[in-house]
């Protein structure tokens, strides 16, 4: 990619970015109530937006040549650290450092 | 007016401080690692300023260009700020000049203290929205901007450090789930009965795998926001019909 292909796809990320935050106030202006379909969606979408990250992560793993291998083991660590020490950043770092160990000297 | 709201606000940033600066500094240093100059990810933390987003924008810059693409990405990844936009109509009500930023600047953490925290008396309100926004926004602009230089300084075999975000959605999908279980409202699927909230979760998740499965890496991500939006909206009644918690939500959104 081009440095003016990078700004442009920045460009439009930010672009994005921002409809998601503005649009709810341009629709709405005060005193304007949004229908119950956008709050009921408002209600369940952030549950399911996180599960769709955690795919989208993990999305090219199973193709490779360990079949998600190093990815499964991190993943189960993270969540047995996080069930048992329930700190975010201690999990996060734990895992990360987990699956570097393991592509670095485990899975060459 | 305005040191009073600062010092009312700054408690209430503190924990966020650690994670972004945290957090923000992994994302500088994996754009560092992946060879972009620290120019990039302060810009892009101060412009972009969505954590999630930020890190799929890496592998967004490391493939095809497609601007479309990347446009509809970010329409998906962030459209919970929507719903957070519509929790938010009112409490954002009358703010004056500071109301574009407060809307700009509307990251998870700061839409959590705005919607949540009650300021202590004798404290201006919009300031100290203003504040709490502000400080969230230097602390993660720091952070990776601080990575990014220390790509240069600090060199390892940094191999698999992009796992980090994903690290990260495992990690907030579990904060999500242990919340959830105050939920009381239930859901029945013949003999399963699930929360709300942990049915959207793992709507999320089978809907997501079922399209990569069906249309590969490369193009699931759209299909995937279109089936889970098909999903609820089918089940809307269902939902709404069995658990009044639910309806209560609604009301207080409405309200």
């Amino acid at each position: 990619m081009t440095t003016l292909q990078s700004i442009i796809t920045i460009a439009a990320v930010v672009f994005g970015t921002l409809m998601t935050r503005f649009l709810p106030f341009l629709i709405f202006p005060e005193n304007k109530k949004p229908p119950k379909y956008i709050t009921y969606l408002g209600t369940v979408l952030p549950y399911a937006v996180i599960g769709l990250l955690v795919i989208f992560c993990l999305k090219d793993a199973v193709f490779t040549c360990f079949y998600g291998l190093p990815e499964a083991i991190s993943i189960i660590f993270i969540v047995i650290l996080h069930k048992w020490k329930k700190n975010t950043l201690l999990s996060i770092a734990g895992g990360t450092i987990l699956y570097m160990v393991l592509v670095q000297t485990v899975f060459l | 007016m305005k040191t009073r709201a600062l010092k009312a606000a700054i408690p209430y940033t503190l924990p966020i401080c650690v994670g972004f600066l945290f957090l923000g500094m992994s994302y500088g240093f994996l754009m560092r690692s992946k060879g972009f100059s620290f120019t990039y990810p302060m810009l892009m933390s101060f412009f972009i300023f969505a954590g999630s987003m930020e890190f799929v924008t890496v592998n967004l810059l490391l493939s095809a260009f497609n601007p479309m693409y990347a446009f509809f990405l970010a329409l998906m990844v962030n459209a919970r700020h929507l719903f957070y936009g519509i929790s938010m109509l009112d409490k954002y009500r009358n703010t004056g000049w500071k109301k574009p930023y407060l809307i700009y600047g509307m990251c998870d953490e700061s839409f959590t203290i705005n919607c949540t925290i009650t300021p202590p008396e004798g404290v201006d309100r919009t300031w100290f929205m203003l504040f709490v926004t502000l400080l969230n926004q230097i602390y993660w602009v720091t952070g990776a901007t601080l990575g990014g230089l220390l790509g240069y300084v600090i060199h390892f075999n940094t191999k698999g450090i992009e796992f980090v975000m994903t690290a990260l959605f495992v990690v907030m999908f579990m904060n999500q789930w242990e919340e959830s279980k105050t939920d009381t409202s239930k859901i029945s699927f013949w003999f399963i009965h699930l929360t709300k909230r942990h049915m959207s979760a793992i709507a999320g998740l089978i809907c997501t795998g079922l399209c990569l499965a069906v249309f590969g890496s490369d193009d699931f991500i759209l299909p995937a926001m279109a089936l889970i939006i098909v999903c609820f909206t089918l089940l809307q009644k269902k939902v709404e019909s069995a658990s009044p918690k639910c309806e209560k939500l609604t009301a207080e959104v409405e309200k």
